[in-house]
Parts: structure tokens; sequence; C-alpha cells
């Protein structure tokens, strides 16, 4: 057996080693209800304000602008419904990039307005602001950078070309990774991909945007996220960002080098292989190629086989046996895909070895239906 | 000419395969129409024919016409 080297950290991250400390004090001292007036509630409502505190400060929003949700996919239904209901008088639309994340198209639905993407994956951006300046948008939707493919979505321009559209931004694959430009209006993230705990969404909502629950409120985080909160974990989301945003210069440094050699070998070393994204301007620790001719499943149980824990877009690989929407919207290969995503823990070995042993294995794939 | 592929059924990447095997049994400037029901093979034809720098003729209701250019 090899050793394993997981390259799947844009589907999460191992628990931050900050998280996991404050995560075991936490669940001893973080466990009652917040809203309760005794000792052990106080307690718990000063954590989960000092987690709200330290989460903002890692947004750079204040902390009355921030509700704590339980996962980055229930902060973009919660957020996206409860902008579509404060503005329904002003119309019901929804434009949003053709590769947004599927909690974007699930609430979107039939109101939303897609715009294409070129071959690297980013928003045709004239025809974005053209779709916003219609009337009867209730909201524009645009990633800070695509969650399969790494390219950066041009978020200062969208919000210069939203007027007073409210720009919704799926932040959910750059937190804790590097900054998002500014300029929206709402921000949704979600702490398993900065090395955080499951179960921990962030929606962060700039004051002057006009929000309002779209079901049953109770008292808490202002009817957007209903139920007792997991104070332990969300310290643990804290803490984690925390620690990462202190190390993310150096990680950036690091991955951007990595993913250049693995971008430069791999484009080297096999044949008929199709790196896609944008090279430059996009995300640090994420890379995706497609190899022609090779079926995805057979690639990742292969690299699975090896050690190496990587995603893929394929048809094949996911469960409705449709490719991805984000490489179908950009025209690009979607069997043989491979997503390597590198983790804080991610070694100059691992990317070397991984480097070494692809070429075979398509190469093996491929002979097994004579190509 | 024009030669037929039935890949109805298959998954990709077995249609673009075919493609592929089938392109040097046909002459420059004849056609492979590609019957293929698999969602995958909208995006993956067209992105073969740009890899491998082949004109894609027509796709319209699960089937693809492809030129061979070269």
């Amino acid at each position: 057996m090899n050793e394993r080297a997981y390259l799947d950290a844009a589907s999460a991250e191992p628990l931050h080693p900050a998280a996991r400390e404050m995560l075991l004090s936490a669940v001893d001292s973080g466990w009652a209800d917040p809203v309760r007036l005794h000792h052990e509630g106080r307690t718990a409502r000063l954590l989960l304000d000092n987690a709200r505190a330290v989460l903002a400060q890692g947004l750079g929003v204040r902390p009355d602008e921030l509700y704590l949700t339980t996962s980055g996919t229930a902060a973009i239904h919660a957020g996206l419904s409860a902008v579509l209901t404060a503005r329904r008088r002003v119309g019901g639309a929804v434009v949003h990039s053709a590769v947004e994340h599927s909690a974007v198209l699930h609430t979107a639905g039939e109101a939303g307005v897609e715009i294409g993407v070129d071959l690297h994956g980013r928003v045709d951006l004239d025809a974005f602001a053209a779709a916003v300046r219609k009337p009867g948008v209730a909201v524009a939707v645009l990633q800070s950078a695509n969650h399969e493919v790494g390219t950066r979505q041009p978020i200062e321009a969208a919000a210069a070309a939203c007027g007073p559209v409210p720009l919704f931004v799926d932040a959910a694959a750059s937190i804790g990774h590097e900054v998002v430009s500014d300029g929206w209006s709402v921000l949704t993230a979600s702490a398993h991909k900065w090395g955080g705990p499951a179960g921990v969404g962030l929606l962060a909502v700039r004051k002057g945007t006009r929000i309002a629950p779209a079901w049953p409120m109770d008292e808490r985080e202002d009817g957007l996220s209903p139920g007792f909160p997991d104070v332990p974990n969300l310290l643990a989301a804290a803490a984690a960002l925390q620690a990462r945003l202190a190390e993310a210069a150096e990680l950036d440094r690091q991955h951007r080098g990595w993913i250049a050699e693995i971008r430069q070998r791999v484009g080297a070393d096999v044949p008929d292989v199709e790196v896609v994204g944008d090279p430059e301007d996009r995300l640090p620790h994420v890379l995706t190629f497609s190899c022609l001719y090779v079926d995805g499943e057979a690639l990742v149980t292969a690299l699975d086989a090896e050690g190496f824990s990587v995603s893929s877009g394929s048809a094949c690989t996911s469960s409705t046996l449709r490719p991805s929407h984000v490489l179908a919207a950009m025209g690009v290969l979607t069997h043989g895909n491979v997503r390597v995503s590198l983790a804080r823990t991610t070694t100059y070995g691992e990317i070397d070895r991984f480097c070494r042993v692809l070429p075979g294995i398509v190469q093996r794939i491929r002979a097994e239906v004579g190509m | 000419m024009n030669l037929e592929l039935d890949c109805r059924g298959l998954l990709c990447p077995l249609p673009v395969i075919k493609l592929a095997k089938a392109l040097p049994t046909v002459a420059v400037g004849d056609t492979i129409t590609v019957l293929a029901d698999d969602p995958a093979a909208a995006t993956d034809i067209p992105a073969w024919c740009r890899m491998r720098s082949q004109e894609l003729v027509s796709a319209a209701e699960n089937a693809y016409a492809v030129r061979r250019v070269s």
C-alpha cells in the first residue's frame, strides 16, 4: 500500500490542528443554549460572539453583518431566498453565470437567467452586465472563483455593472485561500474548505442590503438559520480561519509554484491532455485537466489505488451520470477529468510522485480500449 | 461520403474513441455522423473536434456530423 496523498482539498480539507484543539475544549464549555440567561448559557453566548467576531474579521465584515449557518449550501439557499423575498416587488429574475455551484442553480430554478462563460470558465461580463440592467432582476449571482477549474471571476467589474441590483457572491472556493474583491452585497462561504469542520456556513450581508427570511422564523440568526447553534463547531471554524489566514501568504506562494509544476509536467508527459481553467488569474491550489479517451471513473480509481485522492467532473463519476455542468458550459472535454487540489498538508514529494505516476496510468487505461 | 457510427447506448468516452478510430478510415473531406445519446457526447464530440482540429459540421438531436479536414 502506498502512502496516501490527499489531493482533494477543494472538496474538504482535513481539520486544521488549531480547529481540532479548539473543538476539543469547546465541546466541554460551549454546549449550552446561548439564548438562556444562566451561567452556562451566558458562557455559550460569549463563545458564540467570539466565534462570530473572529469569522467576521476573517471576511472583513462587521459582526452584525454575519449570519452563521449550517453549511455553505444552507448559506446560499437562505441568503438567496431572503434577497429574492425582499426584492419581489422589483422582480424575480436571478442573473447568474452558467458555472455557479448547484446550490445557486437549485435556488434560482425557473427564475434563473444563465450567462455563458468562455473556454477558461470566466463569465461573459458584457452579457452579464446587459442582463442585470434589464427590468425585473432581483439579484445577480457570481462566484468569486470556480470550484472545479479554479478560474477567478471578475467580481469588481460585475459589482460595478450591477448598479442598484445586489451582487451575491459565492466565495466558498476562495475564503481561507485568498482575498475576495469588494463590491458585493451578500457573500457566502463554507468552513470545511479552509480546514474548519463540516456543518458551518457563513452568510455575510452588507448593511443596507434588504433581506427577508423566506420561511418560518425563529429567534436565531435573525431567522436566517433556524435552530440551536453548534457553538463548538463555530468556534473551531473560527480558529481554523484565523490560523489559515495567518498561513495564507506562504501557502499561496507554495501552492502556486506546485500547481504550475503539475500543469507543466502533465502537459509535457501525458499526450492528448487538456489542462483547463485560466492559467494565471486563478485560485492558488486547484488544477483541473481532462485526458482524451480515458474513463474518468477508471482514472480516479487507478489513482486511488496508487494512493492519490482526487475528484472528477466526468459523468461516470457522478450519481446522475451527467457530466459536470461547469465543464459542459466551458465546452471542454468532460471525460477523463481530474481535479487536483492542494491542502495545507500537501508536500512536494506528493506532487512529484503524482506527476511521475500519472502518465503510466493514463497510458494503461488507454491501452485497454485500444488507444 | 458519409460514415455513420451508431454509438447509441454507449457512455463517454466510448463514442469519442469510436470516432477517433474511424477518422483514419475516411478520406479527407468526408464526414462521419456519430449517433450518441450519452449527454456527455454533446460536450465531448465538439471538444474532440477542437482539440483534433477537425470540423464539427452539425450537432443536433443526438447526431454529430464531423468532417475530416486533415
